[in-house]
C-alpha cells in the first residue's frame, strides 16, 4: 500500500474507533471526562517510559489504561465528595497532564518523546514505524494497535450492549435492576483510554479530543436510535479523517489538525442542516406552520 | 406473611440522620400511602429501602428474604425521571428496560421480551406512541411510560414516589385502576401521597413519617386527626382546607 | 540562585507572576460559583488560533495584535458555545468539549501553515502553548501587571454585585441591577486573566489557574469574601512559586510547574481545610 494510503488507513481507523466510543461519552454527558482522560494518558506514556525505558506498545497502552481509569476514579471521588463536577475535572486533569508535561522534560532528547509530539502527534511518520514478524513487513506498528483496541470496543459494546444502553439512559433505574452500573462505568472508562494511546501516536493527546466528542455530538442531532447513533458517529469519524487529509495536503499543514477541524465541519452542517434537529429545518418547520395558519 | 420488614433503618447524609432507627412492616397485597410533611424523608426512605443510598444501619427483608435476593422482585417508579429526554430511545425501548433485570447479563431482549413491553405500553393506552422518541411525550405520557415500564418488570412489590404529581386526571385515574389491579394480583404497593383528602380512598395502609413513623396499619385504625398532627407538627395548620375536612371527619 | 533572584528582570517577571496569580485566583472564585470551569478552559484553549491567524495575516511578532486576536476568537468560542447550548438537543459538556477541541485544531493547523508556507518561523508562538516565563520581555510584564492589577481592581469593585448576581440572577433583575451588563463583564474578566496569562502560563493550562485556587479556598471558608481572597493568594503563591522553580531548572516549562504548584496546594487542602477538608471530616464523623 502506499504511503498517503496507510495514512489514510490510520486516521479513519482513529476516527472509527474515537467515534464509536466517544459517542457514548457524550450519551452520558461526560463529554469532558474523554477530555480529561485524553490528556492524562500522556502522564500513562511517561510513566511506561520511566518504567521499561523504552516507547513500546504495549507498556504504554497499560500505562494509559491505568492512568485513564485513574482520572476518571479521581473525577469521582471529588464529585462525590460533593465538588461540583466541571470543576472536578478541570482539577483533576490539569494536574495530571501538568504533571506528565513536566516528567516529559526530563526525558532526554534522544528518546523520541516531546511535548509537540504529545500534543500533534506524528501521523506522517506512522508508515514508516512498520512491524515486522520474523522478517515480514506487516504494516505500521499503529494501525495494528488502532485495529485492535476497535475490535476490543466493538466486544465490549456487543457483549454489553443492553447494560451500557440502559446505564447511560437510566443509571438509578440500573441499579435498581442488579446492573452494574460501575463497572460499565469503569469499562467504559477503560474503552476510552485504551482508544486514546492507541490514536496517541497519530493524532496526539489533544486532538484526539475532537475525534471523540464531534462526531458523536455529530451523530446526536441527526438520529433518534441509539444503535444508528453509533455506527453514524464512526461513520463520521471516518468521513472527518478523510475530509481532513485531503485538506492538509492541499495547504500542506498539519494532518492530524486539520482531520479534528473536519469535524469540526461537519458538526456545523449537521448543525444547520440536519432533517430533525437543524436550525434550518426548525427554521422552516416554524415558517410553514405560521404560513399554514394565515 | 409481611411483603416488606424494615428494621432499626438509619440514613444520614451529612452529619444529622435523615432517618433514625426507623421500622415497620407491610402485609402482602396492601396498598399503602406514605405520608408526610416535605423533608419528613419520604424519598429517603424508599431510596435506602432500595439501597440508591448508603446507610449507617438496618436490614431490609423482602418476603423474608434479605433485600438483595430479592431485587427481581421490585418495582420503582421514581418523583421524577431525571434522564436525559433527548436520549435516542423510542416509548417501546424505555419500556423494554423494564426486561433487562429478567433477560440477565449479556443477553438480548427476544420476541416474548418486545410482546411483554407492547402489552404493557397498550395497558396505560400509550400504544400508538410505541416509536416516538421520548422528549416528544407530553409529561403525562412520559410518566406513562416510566409507569408501563415498571408493569414490564412484573414486580411483586411497587415502590411509587408521588406518582399523581403533574398529571391530569385522566392519568391519575389510570394509575389508580393499574394500582388496584396489582393488588388484586396480590402485589405489593407503596406510594408517596401528599393529597391528605384522598387518602381514605385510595390506599388501605397508611405509613405516617417524620424522621420516624408515627404510625404504620390499616388506614381506618392508623390515619386519625391525632397521629396527623404529631406527624406534621405545628405545620398542620398550614394544610388549609384539608385539615379543615379532617377536623370535620374526626 | 540568588543572583538569578536579585536579577531585576526575575524580580519582574516575579512581580507579574504574583499579580497574575492573585488576579485569577479571585476571578476563578467568580467562574466556579457561576460553573464554567470549564468553559474558561475552551475559551483558553481558543485563543490559539487567534494568535495563529493574526500572524499570518500581518506577518510579523507583535504581542499586542496576538492578545487582540486571542480575545477575538476566545469570544467566538464562547458565543459558539451558547448557541450550540441554545439552538440544538446538545449538552453543554459535550458543546464545550466540541469547541474547545475544534478551536485548539485550528489553532494548530495555523500554526503548522505558518511554519510550512511563511517566511517566518513560528518559534516564540509555540510558547503560547505551556507558556515560558524566560522568554518574557520587560514589556510583556509590564503588561501582564498592569493588566492583573485593572482586573483585579474591577473585580474588587463589582464584587458585591457579582455576589447576587451569581447566586440569584433573577433576584438581581428584580432588584434592577443590570444583569446582563454584570455578565458581560465577569465574561470580560474571564478572558482578560485568560488572555493575559497565556504568555505565562500557555493556553492548555491557564484554566487550571482559574479552578484549582478556588477549589483550595473552598476547603478553608464558607464566606465569598474570604474564599475570594484566598483563593487570590493561592494563586499568587502557585504563579510565584512555579516560575521560580522553573527558572532555576532550566528548561522547566512555566505553565506546568505552575498548575503543579496549585495542585499540591488543593492536595493539602483536600486533607486538611477546616471546611469539608478530608482529615477534619474523619474526626468530626468519629465523634459523632
Ligand atoms: N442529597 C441530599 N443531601 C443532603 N440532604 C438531603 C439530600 N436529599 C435530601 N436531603 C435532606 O433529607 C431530608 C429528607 O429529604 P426527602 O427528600 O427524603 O424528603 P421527602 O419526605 O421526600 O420530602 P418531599 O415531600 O419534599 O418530597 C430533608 O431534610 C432534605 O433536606
Ligand atoms: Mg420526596
Amino acid at each position: 500500500m502506499s504511503y498517503d494510503a496507510w495514512i489514510l488507513l490510520t486516521g479513519s481507523l482513529v476516527g472509527l474507533t474515537c467515534g464509536v466510543t466517544g459517542a457514548l461519552l457524550v450519551l452520558r454527558k461526560m463529554s469532558m471526562l474523554a477530555d480529561a482522560i485524553s490528556h492524562t494518558v500522556l502522564l500513562g506514556i511517561v510513566g511506561a517510559f520511566f518504567v521499561t525505558q523504552s516507547l513500546n506498545g504495549l507498556p504504554m497502552l497499560i500505562g494509559a489504561a491505568i492512568v485513564g481509569v485513574l482520572t476518571a476514579f479521581f473525577v469521582q471521588m471529588l464529585d462525590s465528595s460533593g465538588v461540583q463536577s466541571d470543576a472536578a475535572i478541570g482539577v483533576v486533569f490539569t494536574s495530571l497532564f501538568a504533571l506528565g508535561v513536566v516528567l516529559i522534560s526530563f526525558v532526554g532528547d534522544s528518546v523520541h518523546l516531546d511535548v509537540e509530539h504529545a500534543l500533534m502527534g506524528e501521523i506522517a511518520f506512522i508508515p514508516w514505524d512498520t512491524l515486522t514478524v520474523q522478517g515480514m513487513n506487516l504494516g505500521p506498528k499503529a494501525v495494528w494497535m488502532l485495529g485492535f483496541v476497535f475490535l476490543i470496543n466493538v466486544l465490549f459494546i456487543t457483549l454489553f450492549y443492553k447494560e451500557i444502553k440502559l446505564t447511560t439512559f437510566d443509571p438509578q433505574f440500573a441499579a435498581l435492576l442488579g446492573i452494574p452500573v460501575m463497572f460499565i462505568h469503569y469499562l467504559l472508562m477503560g474503552m476510552i483510554s485504551l482508544s486514546t494511546v492507541a490514536s496517541f501516536d497519530s493524532v496526539g493527546a489533544i486532538l484526539v479530543v475532537a475525534m471523540l466528542i464531534v462526531p458523536g455530538a455529530t451523530a446526536y442531532l441527526l438520529t433518534d436510535r441509539f444503535l444508528i447513533l453509533l455506527i453514524l458517529s464512526g461513520l463520521i469519524g471516518i468521513l472527518s479523517a478523510v475530509t481532513g487529509f485531503a485538506f492538509a495536503v492541499l495547504f500542506n499543514v498539519s494532518i492530524a489538525g486539520s482531520m479534528a477541524c473536519a469535524t469540526g465541519l461537519y458538526f456545523i452542517l449537521a448543525f444547520i442542516f440536519s432533517p430533525k434537529h437543524g436550525i434550518l429545518m426548525k427554521q422552516i418547520r416554524k415558517y410553514r406552520l405560521s404560513s399554514e395558519q394565515s | 406473611m409481611n411483603a416488606l420488614s424494615v428494621q432499626n433503618l438509619t440514613v444520614t447524609y451529612d452529619k444529622t440522620p435523615v432517618l433514625q432507627k426507623v421500622g415497620f412492616e407491610i402485609p402482602k397485597g396492601s396498598l399503602t400511602g406514605i405520608i408526610g410533611p416535605n423533608g419528613a424523608g419520604k424519598s429517603t426512605l424508599i431510596k435506602a429501602i432500595l439501597q440508591l443510598i448508603p446507610r449507617i444501619s438496618g436490614d431490609i427483608q423482602v418476603y423474608g428474604k434479605p433485600y438483595h435476593r430479592q431485587r427481581r422482585l421490585i418495582g420503582y417508579v421514581p418523583q421524577r425521571s431525571e434522564v436525559d429526554w433527548d436520549f435516542p430511545t423510542s416509548a417501546l425501548d424505555v419500556v423494554l428496560m423494564g426486561r433487562y433485570g429478567h433477560i440477565g447479563l449479556i443477553k438480548r431482549p427476544g420476541k416474548k421480551e418486545i410482546q411483554i413491553a407492547k402489552e404493557a405500553l397498550r395497558k396505560v393506552g400509550m400504544e400508538e406512541y410505541q416509536d416516538r422518541q421520548i422528549s416528544q411525550l407530553s409529561g403525562g405520557q412520559q410518566q406513562r411510560v416510566f409507569l408501563a415500564r415498571a408493569l414490564a418488570q412484573d414486580a411483586q412489590i411497587y415502590f411509587m414516589d408521588e406518582p399523581f404529581v403533574g398529571v391530569d386526571a385522566a392519568t391519575e385515574k389510570a394509575i389508580i385502576q393499574l394500582m388496584q389491579e396489582w393488588k388484586e394480583e396480590g402485589k405489593t404497593v407503596l406510594v408517596v401521597h401528599h393529597d391528605l383528602q384522598t387518602v381514605e380512598d385510595y390506599f388501605d395502609h397508611v405509613l405516617l413519617l417524620n424522621k420516624s413513623p408515627v404510625g404504620c396499619g390499616p388506614t381506618q385504625k392508623v390515619f386519625t386527626m391525632e397521629n396527623l398532627k404529631q406527624t406534621y407538627g405545628g405545620s398542620l395548620k398550614f394544610l388549609g382546607e384539608n385539615s379543615v375536612v379532617l377536623q370535620e371527619r374526626v | 540562585m540568588f543572583d538569578l533572584l536579585s536579577n531585576a528582570n526575575t524580580q519582574w517577571v516575579l512581580i507579574g507572576s504574583i499579580m497574575l496569580g492573585f488576579a485569577s485566583g479571585v476571578i476563578g472564585s467568580f467562574v466556579l460559583l457561576k460553573k464554567q470551569s470549564l468553559i474558561s478552559d475552551a475559551m483558553a484553549h481558543a485563543t490559539l488560533p487567534g494568535v495563529g491567524l493574526m500572524y499570518i495575516i500581518f506577518e510579523y511578532k507583535s504581542i499586542p495584535l496576538f492578545l487582540i486576536g486571542a480575545t477575538i476568537t476566545a469570544l467566538l468560542a464562547t458565543y459558539s458555545i451558547q448557541l450550540i447550548i441554545k439552538h440544538s438537543r446538545i449538552k453543554t459538556d459535550a458543546a464545550i468539549g466540541s469547541v474547545l477541541s475544534v478551536f485548539f485544531a485550528l489553532g494548530i493547523v495555523f500554526l503548522t501553515y505558518i511554519s510550512k508556507n511563511t517566511s517566518g518561523n513560528r518559534s516564540g508562538l509555540d510558547d503560547f502553548i505551556f507558556g515560558q516565563a524566560a522568554s518574557l520581555v520587560a514589556s510583556d510584564v509590564r503588561m501582564i501587571t498592569i493588566g492583573s492589577a485593572i482586573l483585579i481592581i474591577l473585580s474588587a469593585l463589582f464584587f458585591k454585585e457579582f455576589k447576587i448576581t451569581i447566586f440569584d440572577p433573577l433576584y438581581a433583575m428584580g432588584l434592577g441591577l443590570p444583569v446582563r451588563f454584570l455578565n458581560l463583564v465577569l465574561l470580560g474578566l474571564v478572558v482578560g486573566i485568560v488572555v493575559i496569562g497565556i504568555q505565562m502560563v500557555g493556553v492548555v493550562l491557564i484554566a487550571a489557574l482559574l479552578i484549582t485556587p478556588p477549589l483550595s479556598a473552598r476547603y478553608w471558608t464558607d464566606k465569598l469574601g474570604r474564599m475570594t481572597i484566598l483563593s487570590g493568594v493561592f494563586g499568587a503563591v502557585s504563579g510565584v512559586a512555579g516560575t521560580v522553580i522553573s527558572t532555576i531548572g532550566e528548561g522547566l516549562p512555566t505553565g506546568p510547574i505552575i498548575v503543579l504548584c496549585a495542585s499540591i496546594i488543593f492536595l493539602f487542602s483536600l486533607l486538611f481545610g477546616s471546611k469539608k477538608g478530608f482529615i477534619p471530616k474523619v474526626v468530626s464523623t468519629h465523634e459523632l
